[in-house]
C-alpha cells in the first residue's frame, strides 16, 4: 500500500470513528448553538454601542460569533481532539506499539485528526452556523470565491491546530500526567484564538501580540477571508508560516522523545 | 430515621471517596498545580474577555463593570462550588457506556454520593477563588445602600445559587441514563447556564429570560438577587417576594431533580460487558 494511501485510509477511519457517535454530534450541536445564542446577544449589545468596533459591522460580528461555534471542535480549539488519545497511549506505554509500526507517528495522527476535524465542520460545525445565519440577520458573502478562498484557510488552520495539539501531547512523554498540560493550552487557546471576543477588538499592544501568535490562524485568518477583512494570500502565508514552524517542532520533539525517553511499561 | 442514616451513610462515603481521589491527585503534584492554576485562569479570561469589553464601552445593557463583576462573582462563586463537589457527575455517561457503574451498584454505599466523589477535583477550588476575588473587588467598587436584608440576602444567595446549580447537574447525570452518549447536552446548562448569568438580563431577549426565570430558574443564582440589591428593574414584571425566593427556588429544584435521578438509576440495564 502506498504512503499516501495509508494516511487517506487513517484520514477516513478518523472520519468515520467520530460519525459513529450521532447522539453524540446532535448533542453537541445543540451546547454550541446555546452558547452561540448567548455570545450573540452580549455581542449585540456590543455592537449596539459601537457599531464599528474592531471594523466589523453588526451583522459581520453575528457571523463571527457562529463561525467560532462551528470552529471549536473543528480545530478542538478547547481541546477533544486526538491528542486525548494520544497522550493516554503514551501514559499507559501503548505508545510502543505505534513507534513500532511501520508508519510515522506524527503523519499518522495528523491524519486521524484530520479524518476527525471534517466530520467535525460537516456535522458539528454547518448546522449552528445555517440555524445562526438563520435566526440572526448574518452576513454572508454572495461571492463563491470568497467561500473558497475561506475554505482554504480553514484547512490551514486544521493544520496550525494540530501542530500546536501534537506539541502539547508529547509533553506527556516527560510530564505522565498531561491534564494540566492540556487544560493550559486549551485555556489559551480559547483565549488568544478570539474565541471570547474577535482579535480585532483587543486594545492596543495586547492586540498586535494576539494577533501575531499561531491561536490568530484558527478563527480570526479565516473568519477576516470571510467577512472582507484579510488579503488571502498574506493569510495563507501566516498560517503556512506557524503550521511549518509548529509541525517543524513536533518533528524534533518527537525524535527528542523516541531517542532519549523510556516508555511506560507494564 | 432510615432517610436520614441512609443521608448519613451517603455523606461518609462521599467523604471517604473525595479523601482519596485527593490522595491520588497529589501523586502528580506539577499536574495538579497546573490545573488547579488552569481552573483559575479559565474563569479568569472570562472575565479578562468582559473587562477588554469595558475598555471599549462604558456600561453593557445599561450596567457598570463593577454592576457586571457583581453579577459575575456571584454566579462563578455558586457555580464553582457546585463544580467542586458534584462536577464530576458528568462522567456518568462513560460509565454508562463501558458498564464500570456495575461495580458502583454492589458497593454498600448510596449510587448517588459514589458517582458525585468520582474523581473528585480539588483543582476546582481555583474556579471558586478566581469567583470570590471577582465579587470582593465588585463589592469594594460598589456603593449599595447596605440592609440587615441585603446583607443576610448575600450567603442566601450563594448557597441556593449552589444548590440550583446542583440540581442542574444531578438532573444531567439522570438524563444521562436516557441519551448515553449526549452527556454534552448537559454543559449547555451548566457551563452555558453560568456564562449566561455573567451578563446583564437587559442584554437578553425577553423570551430568554422569561425561560431562565420561569422554566429553568437560574436567575434565582444571581440576577434576581443582584437587581435587588443594586436596586435595579429587572426586566420582567415580578412581585415584591420574589427576592427572599432563591432558598425555596433551590428546593423546588432539588425535588424533581432526585426523582429524576431515581428514575433514572430504576432504569439502568447494564451493557453485560
Amino acid at each position: 500500500m502506498g504512503a499516501g494511501r495509508l494516511y487517506a485510509t487513517v484520514a477516513l477511519g478518523g472520519f468515520r470513528r467520530y460519525a459513529t457517535y450521532r447522539a453524540a454530534t446532535a448533542a453537541g450541536v445543540f451546547t454550541n448553538t446555546v452558547f452561540g445564542l448567548i455570545l450573540v446577544y452580549t455581542y449585540r449589545a456590543l455592537w449596539d454601542l459601537k457599531p464599528h468596533l474592531g471594523g466589523y459591522d453588526q451583522a459581520q460580528a453575528i457571523t463571527y460569533v457562529w463561525l467560532g461555534q462551528a470552529f471549536l471542535s473543528t480545530l478542538a480549539i478547547s481541546g477533544g481532539g486526538v491528542e486525548d488519545e494520544l497522550m493516554e497511549r503514551i501514559r499507559t506505554g501503548d505508545v510502543a506499539i505505534d513507534l513500532y509500526r511501520p508508519a510515522d507517528l506524527q503523519l499518522w495522527w495528523l491524519a486521524a485528526d484530520l479524518g476527525r476535524a471534517f466530520f467535525q465542520l460537516l456535522g458539528r460545525g454547518v448546522v449552528p452556523f445555517v440555524f445562526g445565519a438563520l435566526v440572526f440577520p448574518a452576513y454572508l458573502p454572495a461571492d463563491a470565491g470568497r467561500w473558497a478562498a475561506f475554505l482554504v484557510a480553514v484547512v490551514l488552520a486544521m493544520l496550525v491546530g494540530f501542530g500546536l495539539r501534537y506539541l502539547v501531547a508529547l509533553s506527556a512523554f516527560w510530564l505522565l500526567d498531561g491534564t494540566g498540560m492540556t487544560q493550559m493550552t486549551w485555556l489559551l487557546g480559547y483565549f488568544c484564538s478570539g474565541m471570547l471576543l474577535p482579535l480585532n477588538v483587543f486594545p492596543g499592544a495586547l492586540g498586535t501580540v494576539v494577533r501575531a501568535l499561531p491561536w490568530s490562524s484558527l478563527l480570526q485568518a479565516p473568519a477576516d477571508i470571510l467577512l472582507g477583512h484579510g488579503d488571502p494570500l498574506r493569510t495563507y502565508l501566516f498560517q503556512g508560516a506557524w503550521a511549518v514552524v509548529l509541525l517543524g517542532a513536533g518533528r524534533l520533539l518527537q525524535s527528542a522523545a523516541t531517542r532519549r525517553v523510556v516508555v511506560q511499561g507494564g | 430515621m432510615a432517610e436520614r442514616g441512609r443521608l448519613a451513610e451517603g455523606v461518609r462515603a462521599y467523604r471517604l471517596i473525595a479523601g482519596m481521589w485527593i490522595r491520588s491527585t497529589m501523586a502528580y503534584r506539577a499536574s495538579f498545580a497546573m490545573t488547579t492554576f488552569g481552573s483559575f485562569a479559565a474563569t479568569f479570561f472570562d472575565f479578562v474577555a468582559i473587562m477588554l469589553m469595558f475598555s471599549r464601552v462604558d456600561a453593557l445593557g445599561g450596567w457598570s463593570l463593577p454592576e457586571v463583576a457583581f453579577l459575575y462573582g456571584l454566579s462563578a462563586v455558586s457555580f464553582g462550588l457546585a463544580d467542586l463537589v458534584i462536577g464530576s457527575m458528568d462522567r456518568l455517561g462513560r460509565r454508562l457506556r463501558d458498564g464500570t457503574l456495575d461495580t458502583l451498584l454492589v458497593r454498600p454505599a448510596p449510587v448517588l454520593a459514589q458517582v458525585a466523589a468520582d474523581r473528585f477535583a480539588l483543582r476546582r477550588l481555583g474556579r471558586v477563588t478566581q469567583g470570590s476575588l471577582v465579587l470582593g473587588w465588585a463589592l469594594s467598587r460598589l456603593d449599595v445602600d447596605w440592609t440587615a436584608g441585603k446583607l443576610l440576602l448575600m450567603p442566601l444567595t450563594l448557597l441556593s445559587g449552589c444548590a440550583i446549580f446542583c440540581a442542574v447537574f444531578v438532573a444531567g447525570a439522570a438524563f444521562q441514563f436516557v441519551a448515553q452518549d449526549a452527556s454534552e447536552v448537559q454543559n449547555a446548562f451548566t457551563y452555558g447556564g453560568t456564562t449566561l448569568l455573567q451578563y446583564p438580563p437587559t442584554v437578553f431577549g425577553k423570551e430568554l429570560v422569561r425561560g431562565v426565570t420561569f422554566v429553568l430558574p437560574l436567575a434565582f443564582v444571581n440576577w434576581l438577587p443582584a437587581c435587588y440589591v443594586l436596586g435595579r428593574p429587572y426586566p420582567l414584571e415580578l412581585p415584591g417576594w420574589v427576592v427572599g425566593a432563591p432558598p425555596l427556588v433551590a428546593v423546588v429544584c432539588c425535588a424533581p431533580a432526585g426523582l429524576a435521578w431515581r428514575a433514572g438509576l430504576r432504569s439502568y440495564r447494564s451493557t453485560g460487558s
